[in-house]
């Protein structure tokens, strides 16, 4: 399903690869336009990885940028052309997932990580703030050091 | 014949790797410096031969042998010079060539500057490094070789993906790569302090110069692809959260929290363990990149070939490293000295927060690229996770960073005052505060975010340069005082507060976004449109010929107020040997704003449809990422003496 996917894609890439929005879909209302806008970049050419229908070039696109005008001319609100499209092609359809029990993880694992590293780092700088054990140079070392330090000396 | 050689140059690049892998590791082992020594000349030769199978590919590619498979499927007689060697790592076999050659390179180069470097540290380190090229050229030779032979051979090749024929694009990937594969020093030395079971501060000032080159290239490669994609594709865009670009940005954040982690390292002997633990993260994210790009799991424009084949070897390659340093990891990290606890207001606890930070954010990247597949696995359920998604969850990553980051620039070591340095930030802080409200004021109708965008990168860009004032101005006296001090400050000062303006310019360069005026539509010949303050004319509509492409342009004239300022010349492309169009679009520049004019769908014989902008700043987008990169390399240079070798003055000093 996703090889007939990517090949309809890049089939549909060869064939008009222009961009996105052209002019003779838009709306005569710029306000509805604009929503219309701002809507596609939220939605994603089911065919295309990745992009979204405002962005793409694929015939699907210009037919949901097309679709997403009629609901709106129809009187849909942003919410309402959504549940539209979810319901005909599933959530797949949304570059950005609802918050559910399954993209709970996606959602709140960046700020997880930052919640737990900052309570650990707050009781590590609870703790005495002792200083640093310093390790002793071993006999090597310090001649090592000693020559670094004379060829600098040196030059 | 070269052909033949290259490809027994590659073979012969493996053997060596293979014993540049086994002989030094032994040596360490039993402490013989004669085995040991072996690793320096090993990285030599291994880079030599690869170097050599480089030069016949490219050879092959210039002198358009088409009984060359790699060379038919991807180049064309007629292509210019230039795109015919770019050609050579414009494909799925030479790129993994130009990943190898790197990796050798970054072998060779520490066997030749890291002469400073303890001898076990780095016999081991170039152990490491080989055995990742081991891998790489089994995995070429095996499944990618670019030598490949057809018989019998065509007469013409089958050109390059017309999207790659484009300077940028030839420039691109070598820098990237520089980036990605130069972490891979990073991770060879953080495995072989982790073999040798003890890590130090000296540890972080040989790694340091390493990370720091990786990290400059790094920066240039992501934003030589970024501007690629706003002028190439042609929608106007610059970064578009596609996994492939997610891939690179996901080591640079990494590399990033790495570069100021070994800071702290360096200097106050804290942070040991992390910061092997991020070197080692930082190039497996690089592996993981490489993986998505090479695999076709996420199939994009830079996916060239999409077999699942090779992507499970390079999984399994993957799985070995990434696998197998974090077992080591965690098998040897116990036996690491963790020292240094720190006061939170300090430079290092800033850094601290730095690394907390971008590591969240990094974390965020990794999780909304994979999240589909995983997902997918899980459950056979499909979501799509989009810029809508990384926009909503990276910026309240990203925000706190950014305003902490001329604080932290400013706070002492060890203990810090945060009064004083916000005394010292009052100027910039008033200056952002101002230009938020009156950006608000202005233009109530954009996204909040835009006047918060500016305040939050004016902030950013001047108190990144008021450290460079504060410290020159310490001690009083005048104008002409503090600017000779100024230029008298360590160049690392300067590196430190370019790079972190650069951050600041940047951010300006995204908040302007939200004031560009776009036009769509259809413009009939003499017609003119408005775009802000400019007018554009269509003038006329031409065929073209190029060396291996046709042309139709549409040529507008740019007026503002009446005054003609240029003619641009956007186009449809057609390259009859794939034929495949593109979109060449046209741009004026003035001041760091551009005009940007593209061709639609349908060119008539008297009618474009076109999307135009006028974009204000929008260079800015790009400048940043260039300072910092200059920043970078200021503070290496300052460095330069002790690329691998302790500087004495400092090390007294600290």
């Amino acid at each position: 399903m996703r090889g007939i996917l990517v090949s309809l894609c890049l089939v549909g890439f060869l064939i008009a690869p222009a961009h996105a929005v052209q002019p003779d879909e838009i709306l005569k209302d710029p306000v509805a336009e604009a929503r219309a806008r701002q809507l596609s970049t939220q939605l994603r050419c089911l065919v295309c990885q990745n992009e979204s229908i405002d962005d793409s070039n694929a015939p699907l696109a210009k037919d949901l940028r097309l679709l997403v005008r009629e609901r709106i001319t129809a009187g849909d609100s942003d919410a309402q052309v959504k549940a539209f499209l979810v319901a005909r092609y599933g959530e797949f359809v949304l570059l950005r997932p609802p918050i559910t029990l399954r993209t709970l993880a996606l959602y709140g694992a960046p700020f997880a990580a930052l919640a737990i590293g900052g309570f650990f780092l707050w009781r590590r700088s609870r703790k005495e703030v002792a200083p640093a054990a310093v390790e002793a140079l071993s006999g090597a070392e310090k001649e090592l050091l000693a020559n670094i330090l004379n060829r600098k000396d040196g030059t | 014949m070269t052909v033949e050689l290259g490809h027994f140059a590659l073979v012969l690049a493996l053997a060596v790797s293979a014993l540049q892998v086994a002989l030094p590791w032994l040596g360490a082992r039993r402490g013989d410096p004669v085995l040991m020594g072996l690793a320096d000349r090993a990285a030599g030769l291994q880079f030599l031969l690869v170097g050599l199978a480089f030069a016949c590919l490219t050879a092959a590619y210039v002198g358009s042998d088409f009984s060359v498979r790699n060379v038919y499927e991807n180049s064309h007689s007629l292509k210019p010079l230039v795109y015919r060697i770019s050609g050579v790592w414009g494909n799925h076999e030479g790129s993994l060539l130009l990943w190898v050659l790197i990796l050798a390179l970054s072998g060779a180069a520490v066997a030749a500057f890291g002469q400073g470097i303890p001898m076990r540290l780095r016999a081991l380190t170039l152990s490491v490094q080989a055995s990742v090229a081991v891998a790489f050229l089994l995995f070429m030779l095996l499944t990618s070789n670019p030598f490949d032979r057809i018989a019998p051979p065509p007469f013409e090749g089958r050109d390059l993906n017309p999207l790659l024929q484009d300077f940028g694009l030839a420039v691109h990937p070598p820098l990237l790569y520089v980036g990605y594969v130069g972490l891979s020093i990073a991770f060879s030395f953080a495995v072989a302090a982790l073999i040798e079971g003890r890590v130090d501060a000296a540890w972080a000032r040989f790694a340091r110069p390493w990370i720091l080159a990786a990290w400059i290239f790094l920066t240039l490669g992501i934003a030589m692809g970024s501007y690629w994609a706003y002028y190439e594709l042609g929608w106007g865009g610059w970064w578009f959260w596609d996994p492939v670009e997610n891939a690179s940005l996901m080591p640079w954040l990494a590399a990033t929290a790495l570069l100021h982690s070994a800071i702290v390292m360096e200097k106050r002997g804290a942070l040991k363990v992390w910061t092997i633990l991020l070197a080692i993260i930082a190039f497996s994210l690089s592996l993981l990149g490489t993986f998505i790009v090479r695999s076709g799991v996420l199939t994009s424009v830079h996916s060239f070939a999409s077999d699942p084949a090779r992507g499970v070897v390079i999984l399994g390659i993957l799985c070995f490293f990434i696998g197998g340093s974090l077992a080591l990891f965690a098998w040897r990290a116990p036996l690491l000295r963790q020292g240094g606890l720190f006061a939170p207001v300090s430079r290092e606890g800033a850094l601290v927060f730095n690394n907390l930070f971008l590591s969240a954010s990094c974390l965020a990247v990794l999780v909304g690229t994979l999240y589909p597949l995983a997902l997918e696995a899980w459950d056979g359920s499909k979501i799509s996770v989009g810029p809508p998604f990384f926009n909503l969850v990276f910026i309240p990553l990203t925000l706190p960073l950014v305003l902490a980051m001329p604080f932290g620039q400013q706070l002492a070591w060890k203990r810090g005052d945060l009064a004083a340095v916000a005394q010292r930030l009052s100027v910039a802080i008033g200056i952002a505060l101002v230009a938020t409200a009156y950006a608000f004021a202005m233009r109530g109708g954009v996204a909040p975010l835009a006047p918060i965008g500016i305040g939050v990168g004016l902030f950013v860009l001047l108190g990144s340069l008021s450290e460079i004032v504060t410290r020159a101005s310490r001690s009083g006296g005048g104008v002409g005082s503090t600017l000779r001090k100024a230029l008298r400050l360590p160049i690392s000062a300067w590196g430190a507060a370019i790079a972190h303006a650069g951050v600041g310019v940047m951010i300006l360069g995204v908040a302007a976004t939200a004031y560009e005026t776009e036009r769509i539509a259809n413009v009939r010949m003499g017609e003119t449109i408005d775009l802000g303050a400019y007018q554009l004319t269509l003038k006329d509509i031409q065929q073209r010929e190029g060396p291996n492409y046709r042309d139709t342009v549409a040529l507008f004239e740019v007026r503002r107020g009446g005054v003609l300022e240029a003619a641009v010349e956007p186009a449809k492309r057609i390259y009859p040997a794939r034929q495949m169009p593109t979109t060449e679009v046209a741009r004026m520049t003035r001041g760091f704003g551009q005009v940007y004019v593209a061709l639609g769908e349908t060119v008539a014989e008297s009618a474009v449809p076109v999307r135009a902008y006028w974009k204000p700043f929008v260079l800015f987008i790009w400048l940043g990422p260039l300072l910092m990169a200059l920043g970078g390399l200021l503070s290496l240079m300052e460095r330069r003496m002790r690329v691998g070798a302790p500087a004495p003055a400092r090390a007294v000093r600290a």
